[in-house]
Formats: C-alpha cells, sequence, structure tokens
C-alpha cells in the first residue's frame, strides 16, 4: 500500500483572538500551509474540518471555511469527537487518500471558544461527562480528571510535585513557541499556590480554552515525493473509544482507548514505543500527560510520575514530550489541537524547530483525547 | 418521573423513567435482563450482553467503596449554590459504580479512597418540586425522607 505523505503544514496564533472569525483563523493556517507546500491552491481537492459545532454561532462550520478559503465547489465535511475532531479529520483525509478518492486533501483544524459567554462555557462544561447519571452531580471536566488524579497517586504514589512538574516543563517550553496561549516560564512554588479548581488540581493543572486553526496538507506518496523534498509519512493513524461513562470503564488510573489506540499504531507503523523520539501527547490537566506516558508505554504503569521528574520527558531524555508547550501552554482551542500536534510533529522531523528542536527526530506521535477518554487518536510520523 | 433525577436533570425521557420513582420511595434500582440476567448499575433498558430489550428492575444494596473521589471548587451552572462539592465515584457490592455527593455526615478529611460506604437514597428538602438523588453515606445509613 502506498504511504500517505505530508506536504504542507501551517499555524495560526493561539489565545483570546478577538480580531478574528472562525474562518479568519483557518484562513492564516492554510495559506500558511499552501505556501510551505509551495502549491497551488488548485491542487487541493478536499478539505476535512476538524472542529466542536457547539462553541460557534455559524452551524454546520465546514461550508463557511470551504467558502472563505475560496475551495468551492470541491467537497469538505466536518469531523467532531470532542477535543479530538482534529484528529479525527487527519484520519479520515488519509483515508479518503488511501481509498484512491481524493489526491491532496486540506487537514484544517479551527476552534473559536472565547465567543461563548462565561455563562455559556460554565453550562457546557456542567455536561462533559455522562448527562444521565453523572452530570446531574455538578461533575466538570476538571472534576473527572482530578479524580483520574486521585486514584493515580492512591494506587502507585503520584505526587502534587509530580504533577505539576508537567506544568513546569510546558510553561518551559511554551515560553520558546510563538505560537504559544502563555509564553512564560513558570515555578513549581508558582503553581502550587495558584486557586482551586477540583482537589487535587489548582489553575495551574489545567490546560486554557483558546482560539486557533491550524492547517496540514496530505498527498498519497508519489505526488507527496514529487511536490516535497521533505515529506513526513503518516504511517500510523489509529484510533479507539472508551466508554463515555466513568461508571463503565475498566480502571480509572488511565485512558482504555489511549492504550489501545497505540498498540494498534504502533502495529500500523511497525515501531516500538521506545523508538519515538519526540511526541505531542493530550495535557489537558497535568495527570492527563503523565498516563499518557504510561498508556504509550513510555514507561511502565505507574512510572509516569518519576518519568517526568527524572527529566525523561525534557529535551535529551528519552522522548522529548510536548516541547511546544502543549495543550498547557499553548493553549487548547479543541478542534485545532489534533492538527497543531501534527505540525509540531512534522516540523521537529524536518529538523526545523529552532531552538526547541530534538536532536535526531527520525520518528514522531501523537496523542489526541477527546473529552475524558471516550475517544482517542494516534498517530506515528516518520522522516525518510 | 426520570425529570426527578438530579439537582439538574438533562435526560427527562428514558426506558428507565421507574428508577426515580423508586429512589422517591427510598429503593435503589439496578437493572436485570429478563433474558439472559445480566444485570447492571446504572440500570439500563438494553441488553448490553445479548441486546434483548426485556428487562426488570431489582433492589442493590447500596453496600460500597470509595474508587476515587474530587471536590469540585469551580461548578458548572445550577451548581454554583451549593459549590464547593465533594463527589465520589464507588464500586457496588453487587457490581457497576455510582457517581454520588458526599453526605453531610462525612467531613472531608474523612474521606478515603478505599473507605466503606452507604449509597443512600435522597429528596431535596428545600425544593418544591419533587428532586430525588442519591448521597454517599457511613455504612449502615438508612434512607429517611427528610
Ligand atoms: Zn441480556
Amino acid at each position: 500500500m502506498k504511504r500517505v505523505g505530508i506536504i504542507g503544514i501551517g499555524h495560526g496564533v493561539f489565545g483570546r483572538r478577538s480580531d478574528a472569525t472562525v474562518q479568519e483563523l483557518a484562513f492564516e493556517a492554510f495559506r500558511d500551509a499552501l505556501d510551505d507546500a509551495g502549491i497551488e491552491r488548485d491542487l487541493i481537492d478536499a478539505s476535512v474540518i476538524g472542529s466542536v459545532p457547539e462553541y460557534h454561532k455559524q452551524r454546520s462550520l465546514a461550508g463557511v471555511v470551504q467558502e472563505y478559503l475560496g475551495l468551492v465547489p470541491k467537497p469538505t465535511w466536518l469531523t467532531e469527537v470532542a477535543c479530538a475532531s482534529g484528529s479525527a479529520a487527519m484520519r479520515t483525509g488519509w483515508m479518503a487518500i488511501r481509498a484512491g478518492l481524493h489526491q491532496v486533501v486540506a487537514i484544517i483544524g479551527c476552534q473559536k471558544m472565547t465567543e461563548l459567554s462565561t455563562a455559556e462555557i460554565l453550562a457546557l462544561m456542567g455536561r462533559v461527562g455522562e448527562v444521565q447519571w453523572e452530570s446531574g452531580f455538578g461533575t466538570t471536566f476538571p472534576g473527572y480528571y482530578a479524580m483520574f488524579a486521585k486514584r493515580h497517586m492512591h494506587e502507585y504514589g503520584t505526587t502534587r510535585e509530580q504533577l505539576l512538574e508537567v506544568a513546569v516543563k510546558n510553561h518551559f517550553y511554551g515560553a520558546k513557541n510563538p505560537y504559544a496561549l502563555f509564553r512564560k516560564e513558570i515555578s513549581a512554588e508558582k503553581a502550587m499556590a495558584s486557586e482551586e479548581v477540583a482537589t487535587p488540581f489548582q489553575v495551574y493543572d489545567c490546560c486554557a480554552n483558546a482560539d486557533g486553526a491550524a492547517c496540514v496538507i496530505l498527498a498519497g506518496e508519489d505526488q507527496a515525493k514529487e511536490i516535497s523534498d521533505k515529506p513526513v509519512w503518516l504511517d500510523g493513524v489509529a484510533a479507539a473509544t472508551a466508554s463515555m461513562s466513568v461508571l463503565r470503564r475498566p480502571h480509572l488510573v488511565g485512558l482504555p482507548s489511549a492504550e489501545q489506540a497505540a498498540t494498534e499504531a504502533y502495529a500500523m507503523a511497525g515501531i516500538e514505543p521506545t523508538d519515538v523520539k519526540v511526541a505531542q501527547v493530550h495535557d489537558c490537566f497535568t495527570v492527563a500527560e503523565i498516563m499518557a506516558y504510561e498508556d504509550l508505554g513510555f514507561c511502565g504503569k505507574g512510572e509516569g510520575g518519576p518519568f517526568v521528574t527524572d527529566r525523561q520527558t525534557y529535551i535529551g531524555g528519552q522522548v522529548a514530550v510536548n516541547v511546544d508547550g502543549g495543550l498547557k501552554a499553548k493553549g487548547h482551542p479543541i478542534g485545532a489541537t489534533g492538527v497543531s500536534m501534527t505540525y509540531e510533529i512534522a516540523k521537529q522531523l524536518r529538523g526545523e524547530a529552532g531552538e526547541r528542536q530534538v536532536p535526531d527526530a527520525d520518528v514522531g506521535l501523537t496523542h489526541n483525547v477527546g473529552g475524558i477518554g471516550q475517544y482517542c487518536f494516534v498517530q506515528v510520523l516518520k522522516r525518510d | 418521573m426520570f425529570k426527578w433525577f438530579g439537582k439538574v436533570n438533562y435526560t427527562p425521557y428514558t426506558k428507565v423513567s421507574d428508577f426515580a420513582q423508586h429512589l422517591r420511595d427510598g429503593r435503589l434500582m439496578g437493572s436485570r435482563c429478563s433474558r439472559c440476567g445480566a444485570t447492571s448499575f446504572p440500570p439500563r433498558a438494553d441488553c448490553e450482553e445479548c441486546l434483548s430489550g426485556d428487562f426488570e428492575f431489582f433492589e442493590v444494596s447500596g453496600r460500597a467503596k470509595l474508587h476515587t473521589f474530587t471536590k469540585i471548587v469551580a461548578a458548572p451552572t445550577g451548581f454554583e449554590d451549593v459549590a464547593p462539592y465533594l463527589v465520589g465515584v464507588v464500586d457496588l457490592e453487587e457490581g457497576g459504580r455510582a457517581l454520588a455527593w458526599f453526605g453531610d455526615s462525612i467531613a472531608e478529611d474523612e474521606v478515603e479512597i478505599g473507605m466503606d460506604l452507604q449509597v443512600v437514597p435522597r429528596i431535596f428538602e428545600e425544593s418544591e418540586e419533587i428532586k430525588v438523588y442519591y448521597s454517599l453515606e457511613p455504612p449502615g445509613t438508612t434512607w429517611s425522607k427528610t
């Protein structure tokens, strides 16, 4: 089977983007990706939009994005799997190319989250879990991950210091990323002094909502080689689910969807976890990154805490993780996140990450989680 | 009358709506498949195992162990007036799990993963409409309407 390659990447600034509509954000990333690929827009024969509709006033977003990018009358469609919507767009673009239906596909992850009022955000936050049996007790997004953290601490002795080291690391690298929402290093002391959200989490355990967009242009193997002198190959595109309800999960110390998607992505790409040099993982909360190390097999179950404090996920460690700042410092415009992760890995594998460059990065991975783990997408990327 | 269930109810219509009626009468009910006997808590009308749509309610003891918990400080819409509140997930003796608030009978510093608890049917006293839920209480606590 022919491979699918990344021939162009684009990224906009993440943050409170009161200067732009969601399609204008998409345009920034798309233009950037076309420039990067060095191709004419006409070569794109379809687009896939990753976004979560309930944040936008515009209904059925794909249509208005397609129009604003000037891609009409070519086909487009939207993928939605909560915070993993961008990776679902990547995966369906990959499928369309492998099926022979399209040759060059633009994947656009975009999200405008700050248009909603605080009241609207708080109402949405109350429906993040399973609404029949859980939301009636006032559960929240941080509340669920806080319960994963409590259980992880109970079973493995994971500490507050280990959790907050994730935030410290990601802010350290976010400070060096021009697209990041927070471009400031933080200390563990400062994180420890921040306001309580849901025990054991404080403000610095949580990522922030943001507006933003990222774009990746995919092409089939022959075309990718023709167009690009540095294609990055999308060799693993696995996805899996776990129950929506935490009442029906086999355990609450990791994400079963991530464990399964990782296993399948490694098999698909013919690699082992230890081959991965650089990874983007879904650090919506500090514990989420620690669970990701374990679910992805970077370390053993329960070893995620010491793994970060031993600096194994800094550049120079076993595997550099979230050296673009992660969701924590870069911000989390949910539909854009999966595509932004792919952007960063492509940049790393091309050796263009500047002061954040991971030496000898030849195999990279993205781990993008939807909701509280009901969806997980894992990609393996390689360079020639 | 499933709209009775929860401080805020998002799903007034369900095939297991009698659950709320039972809860109002002080009984915590799971479901049992009439064809294969598979049980579930929370109850479900359609069997996950054999796909049958025939089920009956059966009463669970409410005896449980704490699996994990959190204190939610930043509350969503409809819960601001009760924040902060302690939420726990428990493993039920008969299988299945429940997510619920801790009752006032347990102080925050007494809460510990693995502790024995009782899931107790409750009615919101301060509300004019009927609102039912369940809470996590010390073992042996029995249901009382007030
Ligand atoms: Zn059955």
